[in-house]
């Protein structure tokens, strides 16, 4: 299974600035100072080995969409956030021969930064191809047809070419969706949310964005660390910090990396990636987060297995 | 993996010391928490609580002290920690729970702060 992060931001596109670039700018060039280089390929191996991820790079701005490549004909998304209209561009350029032009989304809920991306998804757009969108929430569709109507987005709904199908999933029930095993749990968030656990070939994937945990409720009793339970890889919106989770942000919707690493621990997950970050948040607090999140994990462990700690950004692959 | 959390509680002054020893967790917080809330439900009650012997805290503790910090704020009260060891110290860091607590490198410290006319100030 092959993990493809499209969008990693929370609540709102977080586009690089022209100051934060320049920060990025002048710490690589006082990093090369007194440096000479060859060519372009020892320049390359100085900003791999010498500059931190984020001197050299970015978590990216576009809003919550992963995809899962379990191998097989069809196509499995998470969530349509702005960062499937790259994904939606990969395939349109061919670089998916094997697969047929069938989309299977799994959505969170229908709030805005999980929808934007949909209207600018090219694969809509084209006769023949087929979009099933499914979710916990029975009013799916409505949410899509209104962010295309006057005088939100100039092109309707109806003149969207693909065949698009709406399916309502059953929380207690276990699904087969483009080959994988699929099945989803109800979050607390306003209006409600749905985490998935898909499985495939031995492998698992807990895709959990928008989920504020009460924490009282992190115990091993808590129904979450089950749907967790062996997880391979953990996708957790870690927005906040604790403090600001229960404080001044409390009842947002969102969680934190502490609840994090304790439900990832209690269920004995492999590998966590944080992910929904704040648009409020530069690389380098992003970076830092991870850092503490890595620190705190070691501080947690308690004689468990080590949990691998990562943060999600655009671009990000991880095989399972 | 929690392990039982012995409390000890004193009187400074005008304030009530707390003490855990331990680790903080989901298991042993309830009954640090019993003890808190009721102290700082009476109007400007001064509450430490001494971490010298906590060995590590959880979300769990951690939501104690913010719904004693809540409480201290309706009551018009006062509620700090203090003797964190390195390990808590980092997760009050990384939690940001240090800026919801006031934190004191000693109880002498902590007490000198909310109540000097009890240690003598």
């Amino acid at each position: 299974m092959l993990i493809r992060f499209w969008g990693t931001r929370g609540s709102l596109p977080a586009p690089l600035g022209g100051a934060a670039l320049q920060g990025k700018l002048r710490a690589a060039l006082r990093k090369a100072s007194g440096r000479s280089f060859t060519d372009d390929a020892e320049i390359d191996r100085f900003i791999a080995s010498e500059l931190t991820f984020a001197e050299r790079s970015t978590f990216g701005g576009n809003t919550s969409c992963v995809e899962a490549d379990i191998g097989s004909d069809e196509h499995l998304i998470l969530d349509l956030g702005s960062g499937v209209r790259e994904f939606g561009n990969r395939f349109m350029s061919g670089a998916y021969p094997g697969k047929k032009k069938v989309f299977n989304i799994l959505m969170s809920h229908p709030h805005w930064d999980h929808i934007m991306g949909f209207p600018f998804f090219v694969p809509a757009y084209v006769p023949g191809h087929t979009i099933r969108i499914y979710g916990g929430h029975s009013t799916l569709d409505n949410a899509f047809r209104r962010q295309h109507a006057e005088p939100s987005f100039p092109v309707d709904y109806s003149q969207l070419g693909a065949s698009i199908e709406f399916v309502t999933l059953d929380p207690a029930k276990t699904y087969d969706i483009a080959g994988a095993k699929v099945r989803l749990m109800r979050q607390h968030h306003t209006g409600d949310s749905y985490g998935y656990r898909i499985e495939h070939g031995g492998r698992s994937l807990i895709y959990s964005t928008d989920s504020e945990h009460k924490f009282e409720e992190t115990g091993d009793t808590y129904p979450f660390v089950d749907f967790f339970r062996n997880a391979d890889l953990v996708i957790f919106d870690a927005m906040y910090s604790l403090a600001d989770a229960v404080s001044i942000r409390e009842d947002w919707g969102h969680s934190s990396n502490i609840i994090a690493v304790e439900l990832c621990h209690h269920a004995a997950a492999k590998r966590l990636c944080l992910f929904h970050h704040d648009p409020n948040s530069d690389d380098r607090s992003i970076a830092e987060v991870l850092q503490d999140t890595r620190r705190f994990e070691e501080l947690a462990r308690d004689g468990r297995a080590p949990l691998d700690v990562l943060s999600a950004y655009d671009g990000l692959e991880i095989e399972l | 993996m929690g392990g039982m959390v012995a409390t000890s509680e004193q009187k400074v002054g005008n304030a009530s010391v707390l003490s855990p020893t331990g680790r903080v967790d989901v298991e042993t917080t309830p009954p640090l928490q019993e003890r808190l809330l009721p102290l700082l439900g009476t109007s400007g009650a001064v509450v430490v609580i001494d971490f010298s012997g906590v060995t590590y805290i959880s979300s769990s503790g951690l939501r104690a002290l913010m719904l004693g910090a809540k409480e201290a704020k309706a009551k018009g009260g006062k509620l700090a920690v203090c003797a964190l060891n390195e390990t808590v110290a980092e997760i009050f860091r990384i939690s940001r729970f240090n800026q919801v607590v006031p934190v004191y490198p000693d109880l002498r410290g902590a007490l000198t702060a909310l109540d000097p006319a009890g240690v003598g100030v």
